[in-house]
């Protein structure tokens, strides 16, 4: 049975469920005990699951990691909260130089089954340290696995995925979707496999290809582009490391024309990985050169007309679609 | 022969025996690869402890199986000594498909999770937060077990050394902080480092005991290794051992170490741990020439044998140069 929650409500739900089907599971993060954390995502986690499965942590982002690569070790599940997307700098090094390469340096002798919740994103007054975009550090190292859900469907489903697996999964949550992306969301245990993109909207002239909170902007553009006679297909990605190529070639060998958008910025995004694959795997396929609608390469301003100016929305998408269907 | 009285702690002749010949196995490993880095056997990734094993044999002696230990990069004695056979330590440094990373990483990065040892990374002080995590999962299944966490002078002042010590001291996490402090991190002497003259003392500030001992006497490392561990086992949390000591060789074995002086160098080596304890074993009267050559015959066999087992290894499979990514 699927019941309408928000996306928020969503991720709190996959952590009660895992921290119930497996005692291996718990939280650990800033704020996250009786406060229930900065968006109130763990509240009443550790009224039921008490003090050690939902362990309030100093201000040590770089230890929060380190503490949950030393627990996975020993066959514990911990999901690491940061409390924003953007502090997960203080915990790089233990991210990508401990986690990422631990199995490979074991000589595949063990898994980090490890998870790092971040709120990431703009349009939500964060300024420069409560709006970034940092999927593309993650994506651009291997070892990790990294997912970015557009829905609460998808919120809850990714998370237990990432929950079970057993690799580093940087999950990326979007605080503009927090209690704006309210939908429908499985009472049972549902799973969103990782590495499998959603088509949002089906389209036959246009593959625009995006995730997170792009997802809403890009379907409102896609709409307008239908009155006007061009049907753009929309593939939500979801999981952005590995990405789904055959999702994202098969659409473009029935539409030609690709358009990415996304919130990060726009050098060595998403997009350009995805442009660069198409030209090599699909150059034949290409009626139009790839697109990409994305932050400017800038940082976060804190002032709103600012931020307006550099965030991507449904009109600049609209704009770029219109371009690419007359070329 | 009269067993060892005048310490708490106490060992019985056939322990101190043992004790001395993991000394004597230690240093000669680390002769031999100063030998084989110069014959280009090896690569590199040596980076010696000759002058430091007491502090190695001194708080691995008498560990459980089930324990833990996080080394440093210079603590090879350790892996020995949890369990590791010398053959595939060698196998490990001349990058060979027998080794524990087979040949994707050298020295002391990869780890082996049934003997209790975890590899770290370059990133000093990167051990302790795992380590952190490692003495959580023990407090969490109340088990008995504690962590041995090894960092030097150098690596004192990482944040991440901070972090896992405050940590481990908030939780009471049975965590044994050992720190080698062998005066000169690579070049730069403690003096141009810390203000303050014992590692030990910042202890105090997290809440915990720190005592400053001498690292070089084999008996003294165990004798306050088994009081921290005691009392982690017990319940009563963390302590930190900072052991004085001093390294013969340079930072790597490439390192020439021009920075000091041959006089410092020279009194260092008149406090060399296994002389002393030599001579001390033969005062106590539990030594005897026999004995010796019977210990140094089997430690020159062994690490013979471990050499040519690394030699007759095979080298990696190319085709497994960038597998082991994921799990």
């Amino acid at each position: 049975m699927a019941r309408e929650i928000t996306y928020l409500d969503a991720i709190r739900e996959a952590l009660r469920e895992e921290m119930r089907r497996d005692p291996q599971v718990f939280v650990l993060g800033e704020d996250v005990g009786a406060y229930g954390g900065a968006f109130g995502i763990t509240k009443g986690l550790q009224e039921e699951f008490g003090e050690y499965r939902c362990l309030d942590m100093p201000i040590s982002e770089s230890c929060i990691i380190g503490v949950s690569v030393g627990a996975s070790l020993r066959g514990f599940r911990p999901v690491a909260e940061m409390q924003f997307g953007d502090f997960i700098t203080c915990g790089f090094d233990q991210i990508v130089n401990q986690a990422a390469t631990l199995r490979y340096r074991y000589g595949g002798r063990v898994a980090c089954p490890i998870v790092v919740r971040a709120p990431v994103g703009g349009n939500v007054a964060g300024g420069l340290y409560h709006s970034q975009n940092p999927e593309s550090w993650f994506v651009h190292r291997p070892g990790l696995k990294v997912v970015a859900p557009s829905t609460a469907w998808d919120a809850k489903g990714l998370l237990k995925a990432a929950i079970r697996d057993n690799n580093p999964v940087i999950y990326l949550e979007h605080k503009y979707l927090y209690r704006r992306a309210k939908g429908p969301v499985p009472e049972g245990d549902e799973v969103v496999p990782i590495g499998q993109a959603a088509v949002r909207r089906e389209g036959s002239d246009i593959t625009l290809v995006t995730y997170a909170a792009m997802v809403m902007a890009s379907l409102e553009a896609a709409e307008r582009l239908s009155k006007e006679g061009v049907e753009v297909e929309v593939i939500d990605l979801r999981t952005l490391s590995p990405w789904d190529k055959g999702a994202v070639l098969a659409s473009l060998e029935k539409t030609n024309r690709l358009a990415v958008v996304h919130e990060d910025v726009k050098t060595l995004g998403l997009g350009a990985e995805i442009s660069a694959t198409v030209m090599e795997e699909r150059f034949e396929h290409l009626d139009a050169p790839v697109m990409r609608v994305t932050y400017p390469d800038s940082h976060c301003p804190f002032s709103a007309v600012l931020e307006r100016e550099n965030l991507p929305n449904a009109d600049k998408i609209a704009d770029a679609l219109r371009k690419l269907a007359a070329y | 022969m009269a067993s060892i009285k005048r310490y708490k702690f106490k060992l019985s002749n056939e322990q101190l025996l043992e004790i001395l010949y993991w000394l004597k196995l230690i240093r000669a490993f680390d002769e031999r690869l100063s030998v084989l880095v110069r014959q280009g056997r090896v690569r590199s990734g040596v980076y010696s402890s000759i002058g430091q094993e007491a502090i190695v044999v001194g708080t691995c002696f008498g560990l459980e199986k089930e324990d833990y230990i996080c080394p440093l990069h210079r603590d090879l004695g350790t892996f020995l000594m949890k369990g590791v056979s010398p053959g595939v330590m060698m196998a490990q440094m001349y990058a060979k498909a027998t080794g524990l990373s087979k040949g994707r990483d050298s020295a002391l990065h990869s780890g082996v999770p049934e003997l209790g040892i975890f590899g770290n990374t370059s990133m000093l002080g990167a051990n302790t937060p795992v380590a952190a995590g490692l003495a959580l999962t023990f407090k969490l299944e109340q088990r008995r077990n504690v962590v041995l966490a090894y960092f030097g002078e150098g690596a004192a002042n990482t944040g991440d050394v901070h972090e896992a010590m405050n940590v481990a001291a908030v939780h009471k996490l049975p965590v044994v902080f050992v720190c080698e402090n062998n005066i000169y991190a690579y070049s730069v002497p403690i003096e141009k480092s810390m203000a303050i003259e014992d590692v030990a003392d910042r202890a105090e500030a997290y809440g915990f005991d720190g005592v400053a001992i001498n690292g070089n006497d084999v008996l003294a490392v165990y004798q306050a290794a088994q009081g921290a561990i005691a009392r982690a086992r017990a319940g009563d949390g963390p302590t930190l051992i900072e052991c004085k000591t001093y390294r013969w060789h340079g930072h790597s074995e490439h390192d020439p170490a021009f920075y000091r002086t041959d006089e410092e160098l020279a009194m260092w080596k008149s406090r060399d741990p296994l002389t002393t304890f030599t001579t001390y074993l033969r005062h106590r009267q539990v030594l005897t020439d026999e004995i010796l050559i019977e210990i140094d015959q089997r430690v020159i066999r062994e690490i013979d044998e471990a050499v040519a087992f690394a030699e007759n290894s095979p080298d990696p499979d190319p085709s497994e140069a960038a597998t082991d990514l994921l799990a």
